[in-house]
């Protein structure tokens, strides 16, 4: 017992806190790892995670098959984030970081908007798969399989990032690209041709986050605008650019609000900025983040 | 004068008497009634149906001849479920449209902000969406009039129901904003008033519909029964994350409305055996024959059952019908006095009556439960009626309470 709270409970709390924060982290990652290369901040970000569920929407009803829908829904949204960068992105290099900024959130704006016109302004419904349907007994609570099956998922695709920026030459030009683009160019390295790569792998990412989220929470116009805002709040509290630093952060985002809805439900939604407020203040450069990266 | 020219005469004297109902329709203005609705927005789909109801009463009244000979025109306007478009939409309503006569508005907010105007005007309004505060002072007037249900009537009847037939121990989760809120106050209050007790409450962010981090505490709670006070698109996510978690099993669940549109919506697999209020489900055409006459006429128009808000914009365009006859005058001050005394109508299910003090409508409502999957009748035969609760003015506040002297 802690605060005469059974123990079985706050494992409870903890673990569905795992799965908001796996969302989150899916989302940070990509949001970081694109501001962290081109100091773009996207925020369409969560306008691409909702466009994710209503593409996976479609191509669920399409292909009849949630396995072959989990692989193509992030490819097209994620091909979206490609035409985004070719095509609005690039023709803003090298003026002030405001103006992707404006882009990206006019460009919001617009996705939602379009949504509504070709789906519909009243919400969707997607089941899990037959397979991740139902609970399964824990021990200390009956937990939702399709919930970690999202766990699943989101430790897969984060150690697969991990091997291909570490591993591949393509992620170590990357990893260059975002300590000084300016050596990389210099040794010859075409940086457009990652930039485009990685804007569409985050995007993808996002697409993805909005595929698994769409059996949990329902598949609506105004999914992202909620999300993005958390997103944020993360990638800062981790340090722009930090890809540890949006896993870490991602992961405790979701516990904070996962335990603070249990003491104190009013405070669940405060909470987030507090924790913002104080690593901004104790390490304003984030936890993992090094100071002057935006600059 | 020969035979032929005769029967001339007499065939057009008698269109002229027979058909002096037309003849002065179009010989005069038509009576004009605004109507603002969030045609787009959250609430799209119950405005449609809202629009629906409105539509079918303006096209009988049109056929009968119209009111008092006149023909009547009913102007919709999309006030974007935003207060401040509803009130400027009113305004132009009332000053380049020559309106008569306001009905709409479908969320407490700009409802308040239709009121508003109509006050200034001096026009008569008929709310038809639910509020606490539009017939209570200070915003209410003696030209205000609503005909909807409200949190406070809704959720007395449903915790009277639930006391007897749900469960003795509750969970109250609700949306944290005005309309939740007071569910949550009302149903609290009713459940303890009744020897039941309120184990805990979770609010939640209003269109944020994430659950899981509730759900273990309040199974943890153990409780018979919810209330689940989770509007629009957070419904079915809801529903959804509560099966999931196995919490639908330990529990039953009631929410303070249904909608027909949500639950088909949402399916029966989600939905079965949860439980709601309505003032009116198309269901009731088995039982009542103004319901049935209203379906019936309702499903040739449009090809689809009425949900419930239909009937608010039926009922509210043929309450002004029924006051200017009854006035003989589209003057707002003699209709609505004509409204408080001739106080009981019938449109289309059953008596409904005007309480003085506060030009509220009292009216009966159900209980619905949804049936299984296999129990399902056709595509739209989703709700069984498990209960009703007549019209009762114990279920509202008094008079007094709601600063009517």
């Amino acid at each position: 017992m802690i605060l005469d709270v059974p123990l079985s409970a706050l494992a409870a709390q903890v673990f569905t806190g795992l799965v908001l924060g796996g969302i989150l982290v899916l989302m940070a990652v990509g949001l970081s790892l694109i501001f962290g290369l081109m100091t773009v901040v996207n925020f369409s970000h969560g306008a691409l995670y909702m466009l994710g569920a209503y593409v996976a929407f479609t191509l669920l009803g399409v292909t009849k098959s949630f396995w072959l829908t989990l692989i193509l829904a992030p490819l097209v949204v994620g091909t979206v984030g490609l035409i985004i960068q070719r095509f609005l992105i690039r023709p803003l290099y090298g003026r002030s970081p405001d103006d992707p900024l404006l882009l990206t959130f006019g460009l919001s704006l617009v996705l939602v908007e379009s949504v509504k016109v070709v789906w519909g302004k009243v919400g969707l419904t997607v089941d899990p798969p037959r397979d991740l349907a139902g609970a399964v007994n824990l021990g200390f609570m009956n937990f939702p399989v399709y919930r970690l099956f999202v766990v699943a998922v989101t430790a897969l695709v984060l150690v697969g990032l991990w091997l291909f920026l570490e591993k591949t030459n393509v992620g170590l030009v990357i990893r260059a690209g975002t300590r000084d683009p300016l050596m990389v160019r210099a040794l010859g390295v075409d940086l457009g041709r990652i930039w485009l790569l990685v804007f569409g792998l985050g995007i993808g990412l996002a697409g993805l986050a909005g595929v698994l989220a769409g059996p949990m929470r329902g598949v609506y116009a105004e999914m992202g605008v909620e999300i993005i805002i958390e997103c944020f709040v993360v990638v800062v509290v981790g340090g722009m650019g930090s890809l540890p630093g949006a896993i870490v952060a991602g992961l405790l985002i979701g516990e904070i609000v996962s335990l603070t809805t249990f003491f104190a439900p009013k405070m669940a939604e405060i909470v987030v900025f507090l924790v913002m407020a104080i690593v901004l203040l104790v390490r304003p450069s984030g936890l993992f983040g090094e100071a002057g990266l935006a600059e | 004068m020969d035979r032929r020219a005769f029967l001339a005469t007499g065939a057009a004297a008698a269109a002229t008497f027979t058909f002096p109902a037309i003849l002065r329709a179009q010989s005069r203005d038509p009576i004009r009634i605004g109507f603002p609705l969030p045609l787009t927005g959250t609430f799209a789909a119950i405005a449609a149906d809202l629009q629906r109801g409105a539509q079918l009463a303006h096209e009988e009244i049109n056929a009968k001849g119209g009111i008092m000979g006149r023909k009547l025109e009913v102007l919709f306007r999309d006030d974007q479920l935003k207060p401040a478009v509803g009130a400027q939409r009113t305004k132009e309503l009332i000053e380049n449209d020559k309106a008569d006569f306001i009905v709409g508005g479908l969320a407490a907010h700009v409802q308040m902000a239709i009121n508003e105007q109509t006050k200034a005007a001096k026009k008569l309004y008929i709310s038809v969406s639910q509020s606490d505060e539009i017939s209570a002072k200070p915003d209410t007037s003696p030209l205000t009039f609503h005909e909807a249900l409200n949190p406070t009537i809704t959720s007395r009847a449903m915790a009277q129901f639930g006391m007897q037939n749900i469960g003795k121990k509750w969970w109250v989760v609700y949306a944290d904003y005005a309309w939740g809120k007071q569910n949550n106050a009302v149903f609290s209050d009713r459940i303890a008033k009744l020897g039941g007790t309120i184990l805990g409450n979770t609010p939640y962010p209003l269109g944020k519909p994430e659950f899981s981090a509730h759900l273990p505490k309040i199974q943890a709670a153990k409780p018979d029964a919810i209330l689940a006070v989770t509007p629009g698109a957070d419904n079915v996510p809801f529903l959804k994350q509560a099966i999931s978690f196995g919490l639908k099993k330990e529990a039953r669940i009631a929410q303070p409305l249904h909608f027909l549109f949500y639950t088909k919506e949402g399916g029966a697999e989600v939905f079965q055996d949860i439980y709601g209020a309505t003032h009116f489900c198309h269901e009731l055409a088995e039982t009542i024959p103004e319901s049935k006459r209203y379906v019936e006429a309702f499903q040739k128009k449009f090809n689809q059952p009425p949900d419930a808000y239909s009937t608010y914009g039926y009922s509210g365009i043929k309450e002004i019908a029924r006051g200017v006859e009854l006035a003989k005058s589209t003057d707002s001050d003699q209709v609505a006095n004509a409204l408080r005394k001739n106080r009981e109508y019938n449109h289309y299910k059953g008596k409904q009556y005007w309480r003085a003090c506060d030009n509220k409508s009292f009216q009966d409502l159900w209980i619905l439960k949804v049936r299984a999957p296999q129990q399902v009748k056709g595509e739209w035969g989703l709700f069984d009626v498990v209960g009703k609760v007549a019209a009762n003015e114990e279920l509202e506040r008094t008079c007094a309470e709601k600063g009517h002297a």
